[in-house]
């Protein structure tokens, strides 16, 4: 079983891919860290030696910025634009797209589902 | 690096002057400016701009982590005031 950068433990896959399950990992830089602590690509995450989750560990630990860290980065840097006032953090305020989409149709990820406005016309032939 | 990188900051040279001119003479007073497109220097900190928004000048008082932005980022152009026959509306209080 292993347990790396808190809860994350994929088995059975291949190390390479098992790694982008951690926040943060995706497939480039899974690599880096394989090439860097000299693991073969094809190990599978159960053949995975003490010595070599160490190394993986420790790489994660000393260039990374993973899961829960890396959230509250996120967060904050959201905060700031909010607070500030500035263009950016209004849109986040409102819930609408900050860089720039159209908002009259669509933007549906940011707005969420539809409300539907009472009074509003059917369309007109 | 993007171009605009390589290209650096920018902001109207009048405004520097006039900033580094208040600075030197530690001196605060609100500027009135049409230039949005100014990006906020680190001389900025402290002082007021009042940028314009398209009809009126809107105050915006310049902290620390407003550098890098732009001053026209502050004051928006847009008027909304809700559709009309809309409900009351529920605020949430964000700040």
């Amino acid at each position: 079983m292993a347990r790396i950068a808190g809860v994350d433990l994929p088995r059975d896959k291949r190390i390479e891919y098992a790694l982008t399950y951690i926040y943060g990992i995706g497939l480039p830089s899974a690599r880096k860290i394989i090439e860097q602590a000299g693991i073969d690509v094809n190990t599978r995450v159960r053949d995975l030696t003490e010595a070599e989750s160490a190394r993986v560990r420790e790489i994660l630990e000393r260039e990374f910025r993973v899961e829960g860290d890396l959230r509250r980065e996120f967060q904050l840097s959201i905060r700031r634009l909010m607070e500030i006032g500035c263009y950016r953090g209004i849109r986040h305020r409102r819930g609408l797209p900050v860089r720039g989409q159209r908002s009259k149709t669509n933007a549906r990820t940011r707005k969420g589902p539809k409300r539907t406005v009472a009074g509003k016309k059917k369309v007109k032939k | 690096m993007g171009r605009s990188l390589k290209k650096g900051p920018y902001a109207d040279p009048k405004l520097l002057e006039k900033i580094r001119g208040m600075n030197s003479r530690n001196e605060k007073k609100a500027i009135k400016t049409w230039s949005r497109r100014s990006t906020i220097f680190p001389d900025f900190i402290g002082h007021t701009f009042l940028v314009h928004d398209g009809r009126k000048h809107i105050p915006i008082f310049v902290t620390e982590n407003m550098v890098g932005h732009k001053l026209g980022e502050f004051a928006v152009t847009r008027l909304f005031r809700g559709h009309s026959g809309q409900q009351v509306e529920r605020r949430s209080g964000i700040k």
